[in-house]
């Protein structure tokens, strides 16, 4: 019963709280901008280097880098909004999405020529587990826990009560509407690049930090980041977090039954499987 | 207060002068005039095609204006952009989509003050007084009410910005008779609360015999105008689409 916990389902609930971070992105842009952002893992993983650049130059340590990391990584989601996909705003939207896995290539060959191809790590040492009763926690994973918690609160309270949230959500809802209310839909726009690449950064870093550093690991995870905003309902905040957690839950366990190889195309049959169940998803979000 | 003041120096709230325009190449309004005094109800109605919710559209700077002038409150609006149409007075109530589904009616009022400064708890106590309905159900979805209640969220959140002019897109289509009579009540109460109202509505007859005036657009031009029961006597138009 401990290993079950201690091996699969903790793993699984850091893994989800990684994915729910990347997924929040992916369904902000999907609910606003209405499009599919495949450039996104690819912002995890730059804003993941980001951080370990700060604590290279800066001499930081990998929590304290952070910050760092995600305004940068910010900056950069509002540059690539500026300078690629701003002019293809009155395009039809799969110009967008294609153009979108042009910047993921972009973004990962700079990422490449910088860091190189081989994995790195924030720090070195082994962190020991602490034991919480029958549980076995590693710091790291107290942490990516308590700063998905902290960032989730921060960003439902943001929607729910402010100015600015609530016209993220009237845009999201109904735009023509939005605009005769008076909002600026551009200043929304730029809102919501700022926040989706410091969630990335966040998600990038706490992958990084929970495994390590390689130039495909934001591609590789963006899957299951996908398949958790559909699973949670696209559009909906609180759907992509619990989407984030059953998609790494399910990814973990799933070694119970399948060979591990097996592990990613788990993420693969759920997005199958709620797309033809349930399009909406769970929160009931917009069908694509 | 506004009533006497109305009364004063009645000059028109909105006047359309001879607009021509459309969305693409054609124009749809082919010379399209019209006036809307204070506190007054004036109903466009038209056979379909003929032009009705562009000529509304058009005052609200949702259509590309070709010639002519639209002149409010005494300053010449042509070409403005719809938000700063907003700011100047005038709200507009779309036929569809026109609430935030996935928003309560509370943030849906909300929404509609989203250019007002300060504090909001006078406009939405003015704003509940007029529908008793919506402040019992402020915490539901919008996207949850019936449909006569969506259009009194939609004409609601218009309000909150205490406009001067209310541009109303076909607010019954789709309801029933009962729903029917009671947005064309608020409409009255409204008026009464100093806020002129132009709407464009399908159900002529009905329409005609609420109003203070009507215009009859036919083909993108203006065909006739005059009071409601006027109208609704003139056997032309009875002939032209009121199914007599």
């Amino acid at each position: 019963m401990m290993e079950f916990l201690n091996f699969y389902v903790v793993p699984g609930i850091v893994t989800g709280s990684i994915y729910a971070l990347g997924a929040i992105g992916i369904t902000l842009i999907f609910g606003i901008l209405r499009f599919g952002h495949f450039a996104h893992g690819d912002l995890a993983t730059s804003g993941a280097y980001l951080a370990l650049g700060a604590t290279a130059l800066l001499g930081l340590t990998p929590w304290a880098a952070l910050p760092v990391a995600m305004l940068l990584t910010a900056l950069l989601a509002y540059g690539i909004h500026r300078l690629f996909y701003r002019h293809l705003e009155s395009r039809p939207k799969i110009l967008t999405v294609i153009a979108s896995l042009g910047i993921g290539m972009m973004l990962r060959s700079v990422v490449q020529v910088v860091w190189g191809v081989d994995p790195l790590a924030y720090g070195s040492g082994i962190a020991r587990a602490q034991a919480f009763g029958p549980l076995m926690l590693r710091p790291r994973e107290i942490a990516t826990l308590a700063l998905t918690l902290a960032l989730v609160a921060t960003l439902l309270a943001f929607l729910r009560y402010s100015k600015w949230g609530k016209a993220m959500r009237a845009m999201s809802d109904n735009p023509d509407l939005a605009r005769l209310c008076g909002v600026d839909n551009d200043g929304v726009t730029r809102l919501t690049w700022f926040i989706v690449g410091a969630l990335a950064a966040a998600s990038g870093f706490c992958l990084g930090i929970n495994t390590e550093l390689t130039t495909m690991m934001g591609w590789s995870a963006m899957l299951s980041m996908f398949a958790a905003a559909v699973l949670g309902g696209v559009g909906r905040v609180e759907g992509a977090v619990v989407g984030g957690l059953v998609i790494g839950l399910a990814e973990e366990l799933s070694v119970l039954v399948v060979p591990s190889p097996y592990k990613s195309a788990t993420a693969f049959v759920i997005l199958l499987a709620i797309l033809l169940l349930r399009p909406q998803g769970i929160f009931k979000g917009k069908v694509l | 207060m506004s009533a006497t003041a109305a009364r004063d120096r009645p000059q028109p709230i909105l006047i359309m002068h001879q607009v021509r325009g459309g969305y693409g190449d054609a124009d749809i309004l082919q010379g399209v005039s019209l006036t809307v005094m204070p506190q007054e109800i004036v109903v466009i109605v038209g056979p379909n095609g003929a032009g009705k919710s562009t000529a509304m559209k058009a005052v609200f700077g949702l259509v590309r204006i070709r010639s002519g002038a639209i002149v409010f409150d005494g300053e010449d609006i042509t070409g403005w952009s719809p938000d700063r149409i907003v700011r100047r007075g005038i709200s507009y109530v779309p036929q569809v989509d026109n609430v935030f589904r996935e928003m309560t009616v509370h943030e849906n009022l909300e929404m509609g003050a989203f250019l007002a400064k300060g504090d909001l708890s006078a406009a939405f106590d003015r704003i509940y007084a007029l529908f008793p309905d919506l402040k019992a159900k402020r915490h539901a979805l919008a996207g949850d009410l019936s449909g006569g209640q969506r259009q009194m969220v939609a004409i609601g959140r218009a309000l909150m910005l205490e406009p001067q002019l209310l541009l109303l897109d076909e607010p019954t289509a789709g309801l029933s008779p009962k729903y029917m009579q009671q947005i064309f009540q608020i409409c009255r109460d409204v008026r009464d609360s100093g806020v002129s109202i132009l709407l464009v509505e399908q159900h002529a007859k009905q329409a005609l015999a609420f109003c203070d005036r009507g215009y009859v657009l036919a083909t993108g031009a203006n065909r006739h105008e005059g009071s409601g029961r006027e109208l609704l006597e003139n056997p032309e138009i009875a002939q032209m689409f009121l199914g007599g």
